[in-house]
């Protein structure tokens, strides 16, 4: 899969779950797995850190 | 076995780490993201898959928080319960509740406007710490050293003026080594500790690059986390405590969906695990 952001190849786990956030390694955007089919993977933009996040 | 829901909206490791306790533990788990679950007014427990009993892991404080009211309006058992993580969300609140609870706790002022704050500074003098009544990761905590400091963060608010920005929470600053202690406690009980240590901020937060180190779990600690855990409601928490170089140990924070990815590098306790035996003991029989 490519990066939607810069078109370098995303590196995706084989055990990456929905919800979890990958990274591109090139340009740092962040992208959320929003479905998981076998080895189809979906993808969107992650949210960005809001001000109520921690603990 | 009982069927227990990790409810998220950020898969992080804590999560993943909670969920393969849960199915060694052999527990039937669902992992349910609150960004996209819709509930109305007439929905109903059997329209979802909560199973008995809800750990809610969001790490947007008020999104966890609201979607907690949500399952307490469907009858699901949630670990935290909703008036434990609005006390817990809430700085201000917990300062109120720890003192009212006779548990050793810094010093704290409120104001309820830009100008009452620096009346308030006035009176109390320099150094202090201005907190948000609701944040995490140590944003917009500041040290204010002097008048100018304090004008300028104080004009600052009123520029931004968001409905918290009114509120101020001037706390005093304690003379402490470079370092916090964080302790989870579980149902009352302290189970593991660290040192947040901090080489060049007089911020603590592992969030930061603050380094864990483990912490022995004394008799003063076990007993002022339990009295902690149970002035704010229970459940499983992350009380953070100052060793104020005059008075002792004392307890300013109280936090609800507690991180322990630093934690479990140095602990010998097996977090998740305690974690999620607490979480089936709440199970309603």
């Amino acid at each position: 899969m490519k990066c939607p952001e810069c078109d370098a190849d995303l590196n995706i786990p084989e055990d990456a779950a929905v919800g979890e956030i990958v990274s591109c390694s090139d340009c740092g955007a962040d992208y959320e797995i929003s479905k998981k089919d076998g080895s189809t993977v979906e993808i969107k933009e992650a949210e960005t850190v809001g001000e109520d996040w921690g603990e | 076995m009982s069927k227990i829901c990790i409810v998220f909206d950020r898969l992080r490791t804590e999560e993943k780490m909670l969920q393969k306790e849960a199915a060694e533990l052999g527990h039937d788990t669902s992992l349910i993201d609150a960004k996209t679950t819709q509930i109305n007014t007439s929905s109903q427990i059997q329209d979802f898959d909560f199973g008995d009993i809800v750990l809610e892991r969001c790490v947007s404080y008020y999104r966890g928080l609201y979607f907690t009211a949500c399952l307490e309006f469907l009858d699901i058992p949630v670990i935290n319960e909703f008036n434990v993580s609005t006390i817990c969300g809430n700085k201000l609140l917990t300062s109120m509740l720890l003192k009212k609870n006779n548990i050793p706790t810094p010093k704290t002022y409120f104001s309820f406007s830009g100008d009452a704050a620096r009346e308030n500074l006035d009176k109390i003098g320099y150094p202090v710490v201005i907190k948000p009544i609701i944040g995490s990761w140590g944003r917009n905590v500041i040290p204010l050293k002097d008048k100018d400091t304090a004008d300028a963060i104080i004009e600052q608010r009123e520029i931004t003026d968001g409905p918290l920005d009114r509120i101020f929470y001037l706390q005093e600053m304690i003379d402490r080594p470079p370092r916090d202690i964080r302790v989870i406690t579980i149902g009352d009980k302290a189970v593991t500790a660290m040192y947040r240590k901090s080489s060049d901020s007089f911020k603590t937060n592992i969030a930061l690059g603050a380094e864990p180190e483990i912490c022995d779990i004394t008799n003063e600690i076990e007993d002022l986390c339990a009295k902690a855990s149970k002035a704010v409601g229970g459940g499983i928490l992350g009380v953070d405590l100052m060793e104020d170089k005059e008075n002792g140990l004392v307890v300013h924070e109280v936090n609800n969906t507690v991180e322990f990815k630093g934690l479990v590098k140095v602990s010998n306790v097996n977090i998740p695990k305690e974690m999620i035996e607490f979480v089936r003991n709440s199970v309603r029989k």
